[in-house]
């Protein structure tokens, strides 16, 4: 079980490029029916079912549609950047797949694959820069328009992406300190090793990172630069046809990726839970499965039916966190915008540095004790459960997230 | 380990291409019949008055201003918790001295009322 030749590792790059760019795309396209189709059953509808079976077809009719209308484009728009910026919007949304990976590695004739584009030895860090990429395109899109309500949704969703890039940051920080490494591929076998998904051990984490992966990714509760009610469509308001197309496939491309990141770092990756043969990961150029007493490695024994389960294992839990991107936006109402800011700033900046602290106190301390494995999990969990409680029992009192100020209620109850 | 960053490489170029093939087939296969009311700028069907690059609210500064030493604490702090197991109790001194800083800073912010938004 060796690594692979340099020709052959460049044609296998290739093939895995092409598929995973092609079944983002396609994930993507399916995505927009599941969200009309989940949507339209919360609001006891059909959803679309014109177009081929149960409406499967809809995504292609929709594709088909927004290549062949009429693009405008106001004559005042800065037509450079107007052009540019779904352009740059759709491109870091696409790229920052590469580094997760997907499935345990496949056995080929050649050597073994590994399962992901690229892993690259920066990993997370490569996530946290693409992904922030992704404000430049929003923001040039509102400042581009030149419409009062497209610089406002630009203005907005860069001032609260910013905003909670800083708790999404400071929520892996855990992650990082628990794993030792920030190479998805890593953080995935430290789950495997240690017997617990990190959602477990470090709750809290795992809370704010879907918190800001909703606002990062605009997403109700936190899609204020596409507030319909106050913006029209917020940054993407004077785009049409095929460029309004791109920003879509942006948004959606983003919660893929988030729901994937989700599922790596918090919920074991591709590791199907009580299974160990799936366990498997490099160490000096061969793979293992994990290592005797002595230190001795102990050789894995990869198969393409286990490359197959890990994938599915994967895939269920991607979709989860796609079903509940989904099912919170037409489930929750959307935030003010001043509660979205004392949300990031006031409540969840403070409150992930001091967990930061809190777990890394605890693991030193743990480490101290000699405390190791399960035993080691559980504590984690606990100290980790009572945060989350806490957090969750002392947030929403009224004490920082208030609603409309007294004086100004509700015409109905005046 | 330059050889990594390869496939990475090709994803961005694949993506690009794909975003330009996008913005150019739509250029191509769309029908365009301007008129002067369909490059209004979109205001709900009001004529638009006044300039889009009006003055807006320096909070959005004071935001950006913040996230900038938030967000360099945190690729701060990103070394330190790869090797935090190894480096002990010393380091993670360090650490909460150099967070508890910045929550002084941020305190003071808050007090401002900079994290307000009325």
């Amino acid at each position: 079980m060796t690594q692979l030749s340099p020709t052959v590792f460049l044609v296998f790059t290739a093939i895995k490029v092409i598929v995973v760019f092609t079944a983002i795309l396609l994930a993507v396209a399916y995505m927009t029916l599941a969200e009309r189709k989940v949507s339209a059953f919360i609001q006891d509808r059909l959803g679309p079912n014109r177009v081929g079976p149960f409406g499967l077809l809809q995504p292609i009719a929709d594709g088909i549609k927004n290549v062949l209308k009429e693009e405008t484009m106001p004559a005042t728009a800065n037509r450079f950047f107007f052009v540019l910026a779904p352009a740059l919007s759709i491109v870091p949304a696409l790229v920052t797949f590469a580094v997760i990976p997907v499935a345990a590695p496949l056995p080929t004739p050649w050597g073994v694959v590994d399962m992901v584009v690229a892993d690259l030895p920066i990993g997370i860090l490569y996530v946290l820069a693409f992904s922030s990429l992704g404000v430049y395109g929003l923001f040039l899109a509102g400042w581009s328009s030149n419409n009062k309500y497209s610089f406002l949704g630009g203005v907005r969703s860069s001032a609260q992406m910013v905003s909670y890039e800083v708790a999404l940051g400071l929520s892996l920080i855990p992650v990082l300190i628990l794993a030792g490494n920030v190479t998805l591929t890593e953080i995935v076998h430290q789950q495997q090793s240690l017997g617990f998904w990190y959602a477990l051990p470090l709750s809290l984490s795992f809370l704010f990172f879907v918190i800001s992966s909703f606002a990062e990714t605009n997403r109700l509760p936190f899609d204020l630069p596409e507030a319909e009610s106050e913006l029209i469509t917020g940054y993407h308001t004077e785009y049409s046809a095929m460029k309004f197309s791109m920003f879509f496939i942006a948004e959606y491309a983003h919660v893929l990726t988030a729901s994937a990141l989700m599922a790596t770092l918090f919920l074991g990756g591709w590791s199907v839970p009580f299974w160990s043969g799936d366990d498997m990961f490099w160490r000096a150029g061969v793979l293992v499965a994990g290592l005797t007493e002595s230190g001795q490695p102990i050789l894995a024994s990869p198969a393409w039916w286990k490359t197959l389960v890990t994938f599915v294992a994967f895939a269920v839990k991607t979709s989860f966190f796609v079903f509940l991107f989904i099912w919170v936006r037409w489930t929750l109402p959307r935030f003010r915008y001043d509660q979205v800011m004392h949300l990031g700033w006031k409540v969840m900046l403070p409150v992930a540095l001091a967990y930061v602290i809190l777990v890394a106190g605890t693991v030193l301390v743990l480490d101290q004790l000699g405390v190791e494995g399960f035993l080691f999990g559980s504590a984690l969990t606990a100290v980790s459960g009572i945060a989350t409680a806490g957090f969750i029992f002392f947030v929403d009192r009224d004490r920082i997230l208030r609603g409309a100020p007294r004086g100004r209620l509700p015409v109905s109850s005046r | 380990m330059s050889s990594s960053y390869l496939p990475v490489l090709i994803l961005l170029g694949v993506s690009v291409a794909n975003a330009v093939g996008m913005l150019v087939a739509s250029h191509v296969l769309n029908p365009r019949r301007p008129t002067p009311e369909k490059e209004m700028p979109y205001e709900s069907g009001m004529i638009p008055l006044g300039d889009t690059r009006a003055r807006f609210s320096v909070k959005f500064y004071m935001v950006a201003l913040s996230f900038i030493i938030f967000d360099l604490e945190t690729v701060f702090l990103i070394p330190w918790a790869v090797a935090a197991r190894s480096l002990g109790w010393q380091a993670f001194a360090a650490v909460a001295v150099f967070t508890g800083v910045l929550v002084v800073g941020l305190i003071y912010e808050w007090r401002k009322g900079v994290l307000d938004w009325k």
